[in-house]
């Protein structure tokens, strides 16, 4: 019963998805369930919002501002450093304590890894991970975890396939922390050079989840529930490197044949050429409805961590 | 013929003060440099590569006249976790402990992670500490990332 939520979220920071356990992440379903079918107009209402986007962002920063005006909430704040005092050289430290004075908490992303967690010691005001260089991406993991629980109705029994760059991909990363507190399994398939690195494989044998290599994508896709591509970031590889190391792994329409009817595939975007157009009209393409859901959940992210006691209504 | 039994000491004994003993050998110089007590005018008998029949070999430090909080010296487990830390008084061993790692340290390590936000901003590094097997794996609180002890190096 969602009217049971227990919402340890109240006041704090959203920083890493090592914060969470599997009663929170499932309360966090819930919660967004509920936005997405009744919404919550007056949850942010009075309060400002700070944006604090010191690197490129589409989806997440535009995903933000929509969240907090249908909570009817305000927002201020900026979308790339050229015009914030940093370019004069003002400390991301101090920058936290001005901002964190003036608003109701803080959406920061930043090109370096653990800025998330200093300005977490600094305000003030609760603080959001929007992304910290490689490190985490809370809030996409939330939304990653809620359109599998959408797409599947359920977290459990499931096989996830992850394609792609998985070496230095942080979604993909921070999903197999989320999912191993579920009974899952993991496939992964990536080139060369771009595999999971020694130390998730270390923490999936420590937490016993079960998992396979895989150097063959199509034959791996029979047993998928999920398929979670990532990209390939070209700037890495030259473009001989790229032709030969990563046509194999981009997803081509034809091999789903063999596909579970209820495999949904999710990319957390923006995609180059790693799925085929031609499957965004199949039953399979699932990254765009993931998409629309980061507004719901961060819609629901924002209303726990400003209301102590939202005023939920009760799902069955 | 009578045997004599005398008690050689491999190294000078003190007064007062603390002994470390039983530090794996190529720890000791990290240990003392980690002390900042070189700088300083406190008298220090070191050893290196000392016979030990439990380790082999070992380094052993001795600072005369200070004697360590148990807290300031289980910061020196990271380099030598099963050293053991003895108070002495009047030349006689008045209080003996073992090192015991932290659960974190502070200052003592830069980040690895070039691209952590310890590297630009005037904050002190922090680590979570982890005993893995014989490792020590120290886990950067800033940006997360996990390294064993010998890919750090002291600031």
């Amino acid at each position: 019963m969602f009217s049971n939520i227990q919402n340890q979220l109240f006041n704090n920071h959203i920083l890493s998805l090592s914060q969470f356990d599997r009663m929170m992440l499932e309360d966090l379903i819930q919660a967004i369930l509920y936005m997405k079918t009744h919404g919550m107009p007056n949850a942010l209402s009075g309060k400002v919002i700070g944006s604090c986007f010191m690197e490129p962002s589409t989806r997440t920063r535009l995903s933000f501002d929509v969240a907090i005006k249908r909570l009817g909430g305000h927002v201020i704040g900026f979308d790339n450093n050229e015009n914030t005092s940093s370019r004069k050289g003002e400390s991301l430290s101090d920058m936290m304590c001005v901002i964190s004075s003036y608003v109701d908490a803080i959406i920061l992303r930043h090109p370096k890894e653990g800025s998330a967690y200093l300005a977490s010691q600094l305000s003030s005001v609760p603080i959001i991970n929007a992304g910290d260089g490689s490190n985490q991406h809370p809030t996409q993991t939330v939304l990653d975890l809620f359109s599998i629980y959408e797409s599947q109705n359920t977290l459990d029994g499931l096989t996830i396939l992850c394609v792609g760059d998985l070496k230095y991909g942080r979604t993909v990363h921070s999903l197999i922390h989320a999912l191993s507190y579920f009974k899952v399994q993991f496939i992964f398939v990536a080139p060369e050079g771009l595999q999971l690195p020694q130390y998730l494989i270390e923490d999936l044998d420590h937490n016993h989840i079960a998992y396979e290599v895989y150097s063959h994508l199509e034959k791996a896709i029979p047993q998928a529930d999920i398929i979670y591509m990532t990209r390939i970031q070209q700037e890495r590889l030259d473009d001989t490197e790229y032709q030969y190391l990563v046509t194999p792994y981009l997803l081509k329409k034809a091999m789903l044949k063999k596909a579970k009817s209820n495999m949904k595939i999710l990319h957390p975007l923006p995609r180059l050429n790693e799925i085929e157009l031609a499957i965004d009209h199949t039953p399979f393409a699932y990254y765009f409805q993931q998409a629309t859901n980061g507004m719901y959940a961060r819609m629901a992210l924002l209303t726990l961590l400003l209301n102590k006691q939202a005023h939920w209504g009760t799902l069955t | 013929m009578n045997s004599i039994k005398t008690t050689v000491h491999q190294v000078e004994a003190i007064c007062h003060g603390t002994v470390i003993d039983h530090i794996p050998v190529g720890q000791g110089l990290k240990i003392l440099k980690n002390l900042q007590l070189l700088e300083s005018k406190t008298r220090i008998t070191v050893g290196f590569n000392l016979p030990s029949k439990i380790m082999q070999l070992k380094d052993l430090i001795k600072i005369e006249s200070r004697l360590f909080a148990k807290k300031e010296a289980d910061k020196l487990a990271i380099f030598a976790p099963n050293a053991t830390i003895n108070l002495i008084q009047h030349y006689k061993i008045m209080q003996k402990d073992k090192m015991k790692l932290p659960d974190s340290i502070e200052g003592l390590f830069a980040c690895p992670n070039l691209n952590c936000i310890t590297h630009d901003e005037a904050i002190v590094s922090k680590f979570k500490l982890l005993q893995q097997k014989e490792n020590t794996a120290l886990t950067c609180i800033y940006c997360e990332r996990r390294f064993l002890q010998n890919m750090l190096k002291m600031i």
